[in-house]
């Protein structure tokens, strides 16, 4: 299926092309329609075909090589940063869950730290990065993406272990109490639980925030070596060579597809033993 | 777990299951919206009775089952569980208790649910499972030990909500219309098993609910209660002897029927909010 939707994507960006104005459609002199010139819209078989060609006229690396490294080096700074935000979401939604007090003056800067943009902040965290130096430990420029990967995905996990941490009903609580159960039995035998299916959501967004994260992280913080890089070195030469900026593009893309296959299986062995209805 | 070995009040076989003392309770108290759900009861339930609390609506015999469990504190008066202070008890784990819902853990199979109030208290694995195996079998479910709660009925996972109740042998049952929510066969099949289950363990067991012929079916005193402040109106005992599908039949049942809705008419003008079933 996903095949076939391929297929129809591409079919319809060659028709586009086939029908499409050459110079681009423009209504009241604003430009809605695209140019359908090669220039700006190669064809797709022209993209592919760049797979297979030299990176630079001097390299015998192929762009396809080029790509898949770079994708590669991004998916582990995602996965990084996806793990650290993971952990610093559920962290924080535990304190939320456990003192109210936490939950009223923490959520709001949670919020808002959402809306910082992100173009702004990277740089400013792999030049704080890079004057960190503990004992033999020196910061990677790597690290700043992960950084940057992780405050994105930390929200909607935090959001979502909150939820499930406080999702069970009174009754199961007055028999927790009922058994004088302290917190900590309460926490790991009916709060932890009963938040899995909050989680199962809440980690598919935060895989894909942290991907994004990655890729813009890499662009305005100058990170080397991953896909990011490659897109805005790839743009730099789109003029003359249009099909290359779209094989980083499918780099991109082939990052958050892995990440995706990644999340799935990880929700399917955590989530075998629970009954099926609760996942649609 | 904190165990504390001083032992509180006398700890004995005379020791009534619960003897409250005049426990009230007042909510928000001395605020605009304060609430007197309970005004000061008196109540003593013996070692192995079973004592309804009936009423309609609002008349606080949930809240007074919460003091019981100690899920709430009295705002006034006092409460001793098998001659200790409730808090005691509830540490203690001196009483089971089940609700409306069976509230059973989805995630959990229907023999690990048993053994989780076991678990808090800190029982080892074999211990555990073989207790629970034993109260499977006492509530007749020996072949679900390892399915999930989903997959049982409405009825059948009440029953393991008992089990669950029972498991560490509290002398106390604790219910709040644990039955309300099934079909009346199922209610009626349960009642009868909830006398045998009785009769196996010799817990005493306090009982809410909507229900009269229910309440009437299972008690040995039925205690009913008004609101507006909450208090026990009146209290009927029950002589019916053992209770059997026949019980349900006798004259003497439909006496002791006519005896408790005539209890809360006086308590209420009408019996409202009363079931008839």
């Amino acid at each position: 299926m996903f095949v076939l939707s391929l297929m129809l994507a591409a079919a319809m960006w060659e028709l586009y092309k086939a029908i499409g104005p050459e110079t681009g459609g423009k209504v009241l002199g604003m430009r809605v329609l695209p140019k359908a010139e090669d220039r700006v819209m190669p064809h797709v078989w022209e993209m592919f075909q760049r797979f297979g060609r030299a990176e630079v006229r001097s390299s015998k690396d192929t762009v396809l090589e080029a790509v898949v490294s770079g994708a590669w080096y991004s998916f582990r700074i995602a996965l990084a940063g996806l793990a650290l935000g993971t952990a610093v979401g559920f962290g924080l939604a535990l304190l939320m869950a456990r003192f109210r007090v936490v939950e009223r003056g923490l959520l709001p800067w949670l919020v808002v730290s959402q809306t910082v943009p992100l173009i702004a902040l990277a740089p400013l965290v792999a030049s704080w990065g890079g004057k960190l130096h503990i004992g033999g430990f020196t910061w990677q420029r790597w690290m700043s993406a992960s950084i940057i990967a992780a405050f994105l995905a930390f929200f909607p996990m935090a959001v979502g272990a909150l939820r499930g941490l406080s999702s069970p009903p009174p009754a199961a609580l007055e028999l927790m109490d009922s058994y004088a159960a302290p917190w900590r039995s309460t926490l790991f035998k009916l709060r932890i639980p009963a938040t899995l299916p909050y989680l199962v959501p809440a980690f598919r967004l935060a895989a894909n925030a942290a991907v994004a994260g990655t890729v813009i992280a890499e662009i305005s913080a100058g990170v080397r070596g991953g896909i990011g890089r490659l897109i805005l070195e790839y743009m730099r030469e789109a003029t003359g060579d249009p099909a290359k900026v779209y094989t980083a593009v499918f780099g991109a893309a082939a990052v958050g597809l892995l990440m995706a296959g990644l999340v799935a299986v990880i929700e399917m062995t955590a989530t075998r033993h629970l009954r099926k209805e609760e996942f649609a | 777990m904190t165990e504390i070995a001083v032992p509180t009040g006398q700890v004995g076989a005379a020791a009534a299951a619960v003897e409250a003392r005049g426990a009230a309770m007042t909510f928000n108290a001395g605020r605009p919206n304060e609430v007197i759900a309970l005004a000061p009861i008196d109540l003593t339930v013996a070692p192995g009775e079973l004592v309804s609390l009936i009423g309609p609506s609002g008349c606080g015999k949930s809240t007074l089952l919460r003091l019981i469990a100690n899920l709430l504190e009295p705002t006034d008066g006092s409460l001793l569980i098998n001659g200790k202070p409730a808090s005691q008890a509830r540490l203690d784990g001196d009483y089971g208790m089940a609700f409306q819902q069976a509230g059973l853990f989805d995630w959990r199979t229907v023999s690990r649910n048993i053994e989780l109030p076991l678990e808090i208290k800190g029982w080892d694995r074999a211990r555990r499972r073989a207790r629970a195996l034993e109260m499977l079998e006492l509530v007749r479910l020996c072949d679900f030990a390892d399915h999930h709660p989903w997959e049982l009925s409405g009825g059948m996972q009440q029953r393991v909500a008992i089990a669950r109740a029972l498991s560490f042998e509290p002398k106390l049952l604790l219910m709040d219309e644990p039955f309300g929510a099934l079909d009346e066969m199922t209610r009626e099949h349960m009642q009868t098993e909830l006398g045998r289950i009785r009769a196996a363990t010799g817990a005493a067991v306090i009982f809410v609910t909507h229900s009269i012929p229910e309440a009437v079916f299972l008690s040995d005193r039925v205690a009913v209660m008004s609101a507006r402040p909450g208090h026990i109106e009146a209290v009927i005992d029950v002589a019916l002897g053992e209770r059997t599908e026949l019980t349900r039949g006798d004259p003497l049942f439909f006496k002791h029927v006519t005896e408790v809705r005539e209890a809360l008419r006086a308590g209420h003008g009408v019996g409202g909010g009363m079931e008839d079933r």
